[in-house]
């Protein structure tokens, strides 16, 4: 189902608190209004909800389980930690469930050209996957540095039938395909879509990859209880969730439901890639700064003249100067927590899942499974962790390879 | 009266157009740019519009994201690009200045110093209008108050794409020039299309009570033709590379 708000965020501009809105050049006031005029009219139609479950059951295999990972949290001695299984779904990640949301929007609003930025290729796979599903031209835009490490997306696109574009300016990476997707739009603003990723953007981007990711949440809500219960807790909740936050879209899906849930605690881990204190990471929450950014005030890392950072994470996913503005202001407020897991912390967490729960998680995910580690050696084993697995990790063998010894022969 | 005003009412009692050409501050050399203002203003420029480099030009072309990318190699910030007007003032008092430019370099040097140090400090060396890209009119109500203080003029894009409520909105609130996207696309767009600038020069001058300028691939004599012309001063803008 999709998302009925639990609380009164964002406000009819699209802020959460001072963080969000909507800060477009002039070209894009129209197509933005279009998507606002046509997401108000479907969120709450019954037959555009009905599609968009059935979709979700059929076609992405929901709902993702919840698994018990016992020998992980042996390892680790204390807390119980859970796995949200999104890398489950069809495609490999979480991504889906929003490219699906959008999708049948723009057909609805008769556009029959989808454009899409991708940092991992996780959404740009995804989008392709649903194009090809949908009969939709797709062209996705993506940074020269990314497709050089996310090789096997790249090639997963093309065999979809998407058209990939390198994106040369700037860092080469997430943002600069942002950049590069909106000039595309404004250009062919009549027939294209432009199908955002993550909860960044202009409004109603935020709100409405917000709304298609809760499924993730609401999911667990039903079932964390009797899952629970099976360990003899009677309890209906978890005491902590867990998810790696770039732009935070897996993050802000899981968390979304709990947040009226004020006893569950909720967990951000942003990419401290070489250490927070080294100026090469992705933190944009424990490092940033307000800033204007892609269409929302958030968090940004900038220099002194507001010029956006490069950023560094081993992870292309989490390789972002910003977050979505909802995560910036439950960070204002108090509501949800944010720390880093580095580069190392992420590789091992890689190795260590494969290993004792054979399962190979994405590096975005890794970050999520490090701090859950490291979080349940504190805590008491009555205590349990839910993390979000937002994505698998085939996509990442090669820069796994080519940073660490595996143990495998050449 | 202000620098904008007393230039198009000159431009308007020789019935001429005003020509707004645009350069990156700082491109290609840091301490070129008031130089380079002043052979504009020799070769006929009325208005100039700097440029500020901003590392996430979303609405520009390739063109100006090079620029952008080099000046910012360079250091240049707001800082340097107020230098730059203050140099260039010290021996052009007449020729309006007017800074082009994304929010957040603007709202990041208020936040460093304090609320309304850009409008005080572009004051203070001559600016006298402000082009935010990424503030339309809903979101400009804070700035466009501390650049009113000032005397600057907050100037505001309309595009082929502005509906009619969207046009009533800039001219309400519009100072110094309007500013008419020509095309729906980014800077140094090839695709101008003179049927479509007409059609949304003609709505646009049935609410704004200002000038108009035309800008986004206006490059050559051809293109910056008097076939838009109209009654009423307007500015073709070119793009002075």
């Amino acid at each position: 189902m999709i998302q009925k708000p639990v609380y009164d965020q964002p406000n009819l501009e699209g802020f959460f608190g001072r963080f969000g809105g909507c800060f477009i050049s002039e070209t894009l006031a129209q197509a933005v209004e279009e998507l606002h005029v046509a997401y108000r009219r479907y969120r709450d139609d019954p037959t555009f909800i009905a599609e968009f479950e059935e979709e979700l059951a059929d076609y992405v295999g929901r709902p993702s389980p919840v698994y018990y990972a016992r020998r992980l949290s042996e390892e680790a001695g204390g807390a119980r930690i859970f796995l949200k299984r999104e890398d489950l779904n069809h495609t490999g990640a979480h991504k889906i469930n929003n490219v699906i949301g959008q999708a049948m929007l723009a057909r609805r609003m008769g556009k029959r050209r989808i454009i899409a930025e991708t940092g991992a290729g996780q959404h740009g796979v995804a989008t392709a996957t649903i194009c090809a599903r949908y009969g939709l031209e797709c062209v996705i835009y993506m940074g020269s540095e990314d497709i050089a490490r996310q090789r096997p997306n790249v090639q997963r696109m093309a065999l979809l039938g998407a058209t990939v574009v390198p994106v040369t300016s700037g860092s080469r990476t997430l943002k600069d395909a942002m950049n590069d997707a909106i000039r595309d739009w404004v250009t062919n603003v009549d027939h294209t879509f432009y199908l955002i990723g993550s909860v960044a953007g202009m409004h109603p981007y935020p709100t409405m990859v917000r709304d298609f990711q809760t499924v993730i949440g609401k999911e667990c809500l039903e079932q964390m209880p009797a899952l629970l219960k099976r360990l003899g807790l009677e309890r209906q909740h978890p005491d902590v969730v867990i998810a790696c936050v770039g732009g935070g879209s897996n993050a802000i899906g899981i968390f979304h439901p709990y947040i009226k849930h004020k006893e569950v605690r909720l967990v951000g881990v942003e990419a401290a890639g070489l250490g927070l204190d080294t100026g090469q990471h992705a933190a944009s929450i424990q490092r940033g700064s307000p800033g204007v950014l892609h269409g929302n005030r958030s968090l940004i890392l900038q220099d002194d003249d507001g010029q956006v950072r490069e950023t560094h994470s081993i992870s292309a996913g989490l390789d972002y100067p910003g977050v979505g503005p909802e995560h910036a202001w439950l960070h204002e407020i108090g509501r949800a927590e944010y720390v880093g897991a580095t580069d190392d912390e992420a590789l091992h967490a890689f190795h260590q899942l494969s290993r004792v729960e054979g399962i190979i998680p994405a590096l975005e995910a890794c970050h999520a499974v490090a701090h859950a580690v490291k979080l349940a050696a504190t805590l008491p084993r009555e205590q349990v962790i839910l993390v979000n697995l937002s994505g698998r990790g085939d996509k990442d063998m090669e820069t796994v390879m080519s940073q660490s010894d595996t143990g495998v022969q050449p | 009266m202000s620098r904008l005003d007393t230039t198009f009412q000159h431009l308007r009692s020789q019935g001429r157009k005003a020509l707004i050409p645009y350069v990156t501050a700082g491109f290609p050399d840091v301490d070129i740019t008031p130089a380079l203002m002043h052979v504009l203003v020799e070769a006929g420029a009325d208005v100039i519009e700097l440029g500020v480099p901003f590392s996430d030009p979303s609405a520009d072309g390739p063109t100006i994201q090079a620029a952008s990318e080099h000046a910012l190699r360079h250091g240049i910030g707001l800082s340097q690009v107020f230098e730059q007007v203050r140099q260039f003032r010290q021996s052009d008092s007449d020729t309006p200045v007017v800074l082009m430019g994304y929010a957040n370099p603007i709202e990041r040097y208020d936040l460093l110093r304090q609320p309304g140090a850009f409008a005080a400090d572009a004051a203070a060396v001559g600016v006298d209008g402000v082009l935010v890209v990424d503030y339309p009119p809903e979101v400009s109500s804070g700035l466009a108050a501390q650049l009113c203080h000032h005397g600057i003029d907050l100037i505001f894009l309309l595009a082929p794409t502005s509906t009619e409520r969207r046009i009533r909105q800039v001219a309400e609130r519009a100072g110094g020039y309007v500013y008419c996207v020509s095309v729906n696309g980014i800077t140094g767009t090839n695709m101008l299309d003179l049927a479509q600038v007409r059609d949304t020069l003609a709505r646009v001058r049935q609410q704004v009570r200002i000038p108009v300028g035309v800008g986004f691939g206006i490059r050559d004599a051809d293109t910056a033709s008097p076939d838009i012309a109209s009654g009423r001063p307007e500015a073709p803008r070119s793009q002075a590379r």
